[in-house]
């Protein structure tokens, strides 16, 4: 359980990025969290595993205040997955940054094994295992990091825009790897600007603006106010674009608008 | 213009061919799409109609690629970054070093082709508004996001006004406020004549903006025509590059899409078709 109260967050510049956010979100659940550049998203979510620590307010994550804990002893709950994998890689081979996280958590070897095998093959690295990081593509870099934060095993799996660069085929692992997670009964939190990817993988959206969360609710119904869509500076999912120009009912996702054309 | 002439590439890493018999031409004006799945060639298609294959990567090719009419092989790579515009992939490798802020940055490139000082300030100036990172213009292009560092390399290319912009996923990192911003610029630039390369995943605002999409798979160039035919092509989902929501809703909405009519590959032509 993740219990965030009253959160205000300021830069040492002074700028303040987080304004008074309120959240919880329960074990297991499965939500994308949007709004342009500079709303405070990933400022916010850099609070789960005490990167940031309020400047007002509190984050609890399992009944732990992350101000009074470290990053390291955060890192056994939360698992972080950097927007820009550059800012995260740093091993002299795939597999070696795969394995770090495991190896400092203390898991056996058999364990750690088993971890890295799944990591590797969820993301479709295990060819590219022996490769220097910074050989690869940025899209495999940024899988490579999603890989290092998957073997970690941790409860809570945070996704910083998982799916900027990646390919169709990319985008998919992605939503199977999501999918994957929240069948293990992990939490998964994503910001994403791709509110179709959101649309179709999450169940809950919090959409933020200016250091504020503006709405949350269940994806369904997350896009129904125009006024929090134009305050989060995002965009419709396009079938709810589709539906909302046809009169049909609002659908967010192909599935749920086959059905609607064809009631 | 950009013309490949049966354009066949190997890295000097490889000897395996990453791009194979490439024959086309994309002539002036035209904002022509580039989709395929990763490892497709895109990058090397966009590095090769830059120029930068073979001046700054080497490597083997026959064939040829010529911009302006002139082989980009034969052209002084001093010559051809005046008159090719390339925007590459992570705008962190894209950025100087050699400028601390971003306004510096955007005159990097005019002040190296010896411009009048005051032809730099207007034309970087011009180009911050256009662009909407005018409130950026003190800041040092390091400490931006990633989504505003595209910007601030999309400008710099930009700016020095080429007759050719190629540009590799640009608005990958951007926000829906970011990508409307560079997808308008990139509509202004082609009317004015400019022919814009562009390598895109975002389907469904390729096909808002492209005159023309090719499609690249396995290093050879599998289809090319206007993005209402190309993209909603069954055999892209076999070549790994997906397709439109709005073409998968019609292939799957059965009697209720009007038979015989083309899969919509924009809202509009969902819309119409639906409608009826």
């Amino acid at each position: 359980m993740i219990s965030i109260a009253s959160l205000v967050y300021a830069y040492a510049t002074g700028t303040t990025a987080l304004r008074g956010v309120d959240l919880e979100i329960g074990d297991g659940e499965l939500v994308a969290i949007a709004g342009q550049n500079g709303a405070g998203k990933t400022t916010l979510v850099r609070h789960l595993n005490g990167i940031f620590t309020p400047t007002e307010g509190t984050v609890t994550v399992d009944g732990r205040n992350t101000a009074e804990h470290s990053t390291a002893q955060l890192a056994h709950t939360v698992g972080y997955v950097f927007q820009n994998p550059n800012q995260q890689l740093f091993a002299r081979t795939v597999r070696a940054e795969v394995e770090f996280g495991p190896r400092n958590l203390g898991h056996d070897e058999a364990r750690r094994t088993e971890l890295v095998t799944w990591a590797l093959s969820a993301t479709r690295l295990t060819d590219l295992a022996g490769q220097h990081p910074y050989h690869l593509s940025l899209a495999e870099r940024k899988r490579v990091a999603l890989a290092s934060v998957l073997a970690m095993d941790t409860p809570v799996v945070v996704l910083d825009e998982p799916t900027t660069g990646q390919d169709h085929a990319g985008v998919q692992d992605i939503a199977a790897i999501v999918a994957e997670l929240h069948e293990r009964g992990k939490t998964v939190i994503a910001i994403t600007h791709d509110m179709d990817f959101c649309a179709e993988n999450f169940d809950r959206v919090v959409l933020m603006a200016d250091g504020r969360v503006v709405r949350d609710a269940p994806a369904r119904e997350a896009f129904a106010a125009p006024a929090d869509i134009a305050a989060a500076a995002v965009e419709e999912p396009q079938m709810l674009r589709l539906s909302n120009a046809l009169g049909l009912p609002p659908a967010i996702t192909v599935d749920q608008f086959v059905k609607e054309i064809s009631r | 213009m950009i013309t490949f002439t049966d354009f066949t590439y190997a890295y000097p890493t490889s000897d395996a061919a990453v791009l194979r018999g490439i024959a086309t031409e994309i002539p002036d004006g035209q904002l022509c799409g580039l989709v395929g799945p990763g490892g497709a060639g895109k990058s090397t298609f966009a590095y090769a109609a830059s120029g930068f294959i073979p001046h700054v990567m080497g490597g083997e090719s026959t064939g040829g690629v010529s911009v302006d009419g002139r082989p980009v092989a034969d052209t002084p790579l001093s010559e051809l970054v005046a008159q090719v515009g390339l925007v590459l992939q992570d705008p962190f490798n894209q950025i100087s070093g050699a400028k601390f802020t971003v306004r510096e940055e955007l005159a990097f490139g005019l002040e190296n082709l010896g411009l009048p000082r005051a032809e730099i300030i207007a034309r970087v100036d011009d180009m911050l508004d256009r662009l909407g990172i005018a409130a950026l213009r003190d800041r040092s292009p390091y400490e931006l996001s990633g989504g505003q560092q595209q910007l601030v390399a999309l400008g710099s290319v930009l700016v020095m006004r080429p007759s050719v912009l190629v540009l590799d996923e640009p608005t990958s990192q951007l926000d829906p406020a970011g990508t409307r911003l560079v997808f308008g610029a990139l509509d202004e630039v082609r009317r004015t004549g400019i022919t814009v390369l562009l390598v895109e995943h975002k389907l469904e605002q390729l096909a808002g903006v492209a005159d023309r999409v090719l499609v690249l798979a396995g290093g050879e160039l599998r289809l090319d025509g206007p993005p209402e035919t190309v993209l909603a092509d069954p055999r892209l989902a076999e070549w790994g590059v997906g397709g439109t929501r709005f073409t998968e809703a019609a292939r799957r909405a059965g009697d209720r899409w009007p038979a015989g009519r083309p899969l919509p590959v924009t809202l509009d032509a969902a819309v119409e078709g639906f409608a009826r």
